[in-house]
């Protein structure tokens, strides 16, 4: 589980969060939404620490991650996976090297060990074969997915997904929101997505935290949103035309 | 003129600012690495982008920087009473306390330290760096400090390769010309070689090669924005490298001769 408590992040004089709680349970898809600018990937950015808060802390399982010393900080990035929105692939390596990055940093693998992991996430994700291309020779979905095979290579804890359908088509959109919701429930993992698209909620969130200026808005089950009673909240829905 | 003290003023607090990250940046590098046998690989793949990338670039200019000074001396020393030995006496000396070190320096800062520079950048504003980060990785150690070493190893060489190269351009523009033979160049350049010249040179080598990297490592690092300010950082990293080249070339003259 991951918990905010009282997370502020200040940029000068411009205060972007102010002051979240919320709570990111094991095993389940957490969805955060809002309009884009009221700082859902700061956020993000925060709790993994690509940001520092300027208060409050970000829990990961009972460890304070924002106040770790440097070293500890870099033994529970190992748990963490990440789908940047712009998938941010080493465009120097090929699929295989992608994928098998994290495992050449950080296990004893066998080449042989480290090439059945790959080939098995890529398989994971749908994308056999592909091993020796680059990114620049692939499509954007396939970008995404390879990034997810990427972020799971490792036994990871926690999976946090950035606008993770932004820039694909309705198919491949639907695709990708599959997968993350297959690998949550198959890993057992806590997955955090930042999303605007209100399809990828109703088809596979399960708790929703709606940041709205820099506040937690509403948080609560996706079959819930619709009855919120919280006006900012439906405004966003409706104008998501998914009343 | 209150308005010109605040702009100084500005101006050198963020020189410091800009130093002490920096400095920062160097300190951050040094961290246990993730894996060395990794970095040995990456430090490996960056030996041959410095130096057998840079070579021809360095053979050329090399060649014709001893050639054209051959030349130039033969021109301004024009007098029965200087012996013609004088000449590459005068060629090697310079060539080896200022010509190879610093002109190849400067050429690398162009090369090297764009290449650098650019690669790093393009790798911060297309979020690459931050993966490394959410991953654990030690993102400046992991990018910077293999190219550092790399430099560190390489660019000694590809100087002395330019010392070497430009005693045979000054041999081969001398016997071309008809000004002075080949016996009569290395009568003068032996004549005059002090060993300490050759450790003058490796000391420069060493000190530039370190500039060139860091600080095009430093300027990809902090590179914000889009492909526009990838293109800023690496003309940064070439200016600021060749500023620091030159001061740091008159300092150790006036340290260490």
């Amino acid at each position: 589980m991951i918990e905010l408590k009282d997370i502020h992040k200040s940029f000068g004089d411009v205060e972007i969060l102010k002051g979240i709680n919320a709570k990111f349970d094991t095993g389940k898809v957490n969805l955060v939404i809002g309009s884009s600018g009221h700082g859902k990937s700061v956020m993000m950015k925060c709790m993994v620490g690509l940001e520092t808060p300027t208060s409050g802390s970000v829990i990961y399982d009972k460890r304070d991650f924002t106040h770790l010393e440097y070293q500890q900080v870099r033994e529970v990035r190992k748990e963490i996976g990440m789908l940047f929105q712009g998938t941010a692939l080493f465009d120097s390596l090929t699929v295989e090297q992608n994928v098998e990055f994290t495992l050449k940093m950080f296990t004893n693998m066998t080449p042989a060990e480290r090439r059945d992991r790959v080939n098995f996430c890529l398989e994971q994700v749908d994308m056999p074969g592909i091993n020796q291309k680059f990114p620049s020779e692939i499509s954007g979905g396939m970008k995404k997915r390879v990034g997810i095979a990427r972020a799971i290579a490792l036994d990871i804890k926690y999976l946090f997904c950035d606008e993770p359908n932004s820039g694909l088509d309705p198919v491949t959109s639907r695709l990708i929101d599959e997968l993350l919701k297959s690998i949550t429930e198959e890993f057992k993992i806590t997955t955090i997505i930042n999303t605007h698209d209100m399809k990828t909620v109703f088809d596979i969130g399960d708790d929703v935290v709606f940041i709205y200026e820099g506040n937690n808005e509403w948080s609560g089950k996706v079959k819930d949103i619709k009855t919120s009673g919280n006006e900012i909240l439906t405004r966003f829905i409706e104008a998501s035309q998914f009343h | 003129m209150k308005k010109i003290d605040g702009l100084i003023f500005t101006a050198e607090m963020n020189f410091f600012n800009q130093f002490g990250k920096y400095v920062l940046f160097i300190k951050g590098m040094f961290s246990k690495p993730e894996k060395l046998s990794v970095y040995v690989d990456r430090t490996i793949t960056e030996m041959n982008n410095i130096g057998i990338g840079s070579l021809a670039i360095v053979v050329i200019i090399a060649v014709f920087q001893g050639a054209v000074t051959t030349l130039q001396i033969a021109y301004q020393l024009i007098s029965p009473l200087i012996s013609k030995p004088v000449i590459g006496s005068i060629v090697s000396d310079s060539s080896m306390l200022e010509l190879a070190p610093t002109i190849t320096c400067l050429v690398l800062a162009g090369k090297v330290g764009s290449h650098m520079s650019s690669e790093i950048g393009t790798m911060r504003v297309s979020e690459q760096i931050d993966a490394l980060e959410v991953m654990g990785i030690n993102s400046s150690g992991y990018l910077a400090l293999p190219k550092i070493i790399a430099g560190l190893i390489m660019i000694p060489c590809l100087v002395i390769i330019s010392i070497f190269l430009s005693n045979a351009g000054g041999i081969l523009a001398g016997e071309a010309s008809g000004i002075l033979t080949s016996e009569e160049y290395l009568q003068g350049a032996r004549a005059s070689f002090l060993p300490y010249n050759l450790f003058f040179a490796l000391i420069k080598a060493f000190t530039y090669a370190f500039i060139i990297t860091t600080v095009s490592s430093f300027h990809g690092y902090t590179t914000r924005g889009g492909a526009l300010e990838v293109g800023a950082s690496s003309t940064k990293a070439v200016v600021y490298s060749a500023v620091a080249i030159l001061f740091s070339d008159y300092l150790l003259a006036q340290l260490l001769l």
